[in-house]
């Protein structure tokens, strides 16, 4: 059995934990079966989230119902998706943060090595040898866990999701844990929901519009705001601009801020670090707008237009008016 | 007064290319440079912010050069240094959390005992998410990753990180580990002052407690680059209609 950690997101399996179910369903065996594990606050409807498990093939999906659970505590979540996993083979999550801490603290528990940001991964009996990401992607490590069950999180989004051809009901087994008191230790007290654009938004988006240190200063971001409302996408920004406290780190595309995968993204007056790549490189298709056509973000763009964004972009709006 | 254990990697800088060891199982650094990770930097500046008076001790795991990493922290208000001498690369995550807990002990022992210590939420390079957490369950205390603002207040470190769901809030008693994300604090720079004080500083190296059970790294590979396919639309504010009928040939308008 594979067990997958499956988050909330939106009264849905969010798109990690949808990515991790495809991946487990490729690591399964003939007669192996994929389980779920959902750990909410007593009182979440999670009938939306048990249909997106069934969907991805899952056979029976463990819900954690504990007047414990109230409020985030990974130590607590930990000991319920180590009691649900059982003997599973593998135990693997999404690699949200939640993700990688909870099962970072379940591979304690047990004593077993973990990897993080698998991108593919083979279990042979008690030996995983596994690839993943490292350098935020720049760098590709082959590793081995000589350990079962492998514990592992799933790099965001180096899968596709894809729901399973034939899927069937999944059984779902509602359990009360006893949660002990050293697992709330350090729990959630409460939680401020942003005000406006959030990270939430943007690794979600369909469109980004992206700026770097072309944008010049905290007042060079009138276009790429402008850009973003009139196609309707989110506004991202390299890690220079958030440094340079030019825009909220929220913002920030990268591997110290949010990994993205819209349809478009146009990234404007970004170089294109490695930094940055890891954060935007799952991007469908990625329109570049900057004044060297040399850049790494040019080059890697199937589109581009060579000049200066302060230029180029109040061009584009007046043309997008006329339609 | 809070007493401070802030724990750094020295990574190789990844800016431009990365380049590997002739053996393909580290990366060499050489030309690029050696930096501390960003969550890092972060980590150091909220654990002198923590601090206030107390002992603000800088620790790392790593070759010989990791010296410029600790004397960088030591420079911007950290004041004192252990430095474990090991070859980074041959420790795995539970390796580096025990030689942590190790020293953390010994210090125990000696009388100067941490009522806070941070690290990273991951390295730049490894990226393996786990040292602070396997180093909490160690000493047996609470731990909190992702954090982005602390304050310490009557034994109790307030903690703030972005969520899910919007800006969370943790109120953890002391002691306790804390792993921090970039994005709540601008790291200082080190004034000429503080660097003077570095070079003084004092700086306790360690020799590893255990033999390294290691990674499980076989090998590391760069893939190669996408090949330059890049159509270019136009230049300068005459790509506007391209870039628009660009966008409609996509679906992204109408």
């Amino acid at each position: 059995m594979i067990a997958v950690l499956v988050e909330v997101e939106d009264g849905r399996a969010a798109l990690v934990s949808q990515e991790a179910l495809t991946f487990a369903r490729g690591l399964a065996g003939d007669g192996d079966s994929v389980e779920a594990v959902v750990v909410a606050a007593p009182g979440t409807d999670l009938s939306a989230v048990v249909g997106d498990c069934a969907a991805y093939g899952v056979a029976r999906v463990h819900v954690a119902d504990s007047a414990e659970l109230s409020s985030y505590a990974a130590a607590a979540w930990a000991g319920v998706l180590d009691t649900a996993a059982g003997d599973a083979s593998v135990i693997l999550a999404g690699g949200s943060n939640r993700g990688s801490e909870i099962l970072a603290h379940l591979a304690t528990r047990r004593d077993l090595p973990m990897a993080a940001n698998a991108v593919s991964a083979r279990v042979d009996g008690s030996t995983t040898t596994l690839q993943r990401q490292v350098v935020g992607g720049a760098v590709i490590e082959t590793m081995t866990l000589a350990a079962s069950p492998a514990i592992l999180t799933l790099a965001g989004h180096a899968v596709e999701p894809v729901p399973a051809d034939a899927p069937g009901a999944a059984e779902v087994v509602t359990t009360s844990p006893a949660i002990a008191a050293d697992d709330l230790r350090a729990r959630v007290v409460s939680v401020t929901p942003r005000a406006g654009g959030d990270g939430a938004s943007l690794t979600r988006a369909k469109i980004v519009v992206g700026a770097g240190r072309g944008a010049g200063g905290p007042d060079g971001f009138g276009g790429v705001d402008a850009l973003a409302a009139k196609l309707g996408g989110v506004v991202g920004v390299s890690r220079v601009v958030t440094s340079l406290g030019w825009r909220p780190h929220h913002e920030q595309v990268g591997q110290t801020g949010n990994r993205i995968n819209p349809d478009l993204y146009v990234p404007c007056g970004i170089s294109g670090a490695i930094q940055h790549w890891a954060g935007c490189s799952s991007s469908k298709t990625i329109i570049a707008i900057n004044t060297d056509a040399e850049a790494p973000m040019v080059t890697k763009a199937a589109y581009a237009i060579v000049g200066d964004m302060h230029e180029v972009i109040p061009a584009i709006l007046a043309e997008l008016d006329k339609r | 007064m809070t007493n401070v254990l802030v724990c750094i990697k020295r990574v190789p800088e990844a800016t431009g290319e990365v380049s590997l060891t002739a053996d393909g199982r580290g990366i060499d650094g050489t030309h690029s440079g050696y930096t501390t990770s960003p969550n890092e930097e972060c980590a150091v500046e909220l654990a002198v912010q923590a601090a206030d008076g107390g002992q603000a001790t800088v620790l790392t795991l790593g070759p010989g050069d990791a010296i410029d990493q600790l004397r960088s922290a030591l420079a911007v208000g950290m004041t004192d240094g252990i430095h474990i001498e090991a070859d980074s690369d041959a420790y795995g995550p539970g390796d580096v959390a025990r030689e942590i807990a190790a020293a953390v002990r010994a210090r125990e022992a000696g009388g100067t005992a941490y009522d806070l210590i941070l690290l990273g939420n991951d390295a730049a390079d490894t990226g393996d998410f786990q040292v602070g957490v396997r180093l909490a369950y160690a000493l047996g205390q609470p731990v909190v990753t992702g954090i982005q603002n602390v304050s310490v207040a009557g034994g109790v470190a307030t903690l703030t990180g972005e969520g899910p769901d919007g800006t969370e809030t943790y109120e953890v008693s002391l002691p306790a580990v804390v792993t921090i994300l970039e994005g709540g604090v601008e790291p200082r720079y080190p004034s000429v002052m503080g660097r003077m004080k570095a070079k003084k500083a004092p700086v306790e190296v360690l020799a590893p407690s255990a033999a390294p059970a290691g990674s499980g790294r076989e090998s590391l590979t760069v893939p190669p680059p996408p090949p330059n396919q890049v159509q270019v639309l136009g230049t300068g504010p005459a790509a506007a209609p391209a870039f628009v009928s660009t966008l409609v040939e996509l679906g992204v308008i109408r």
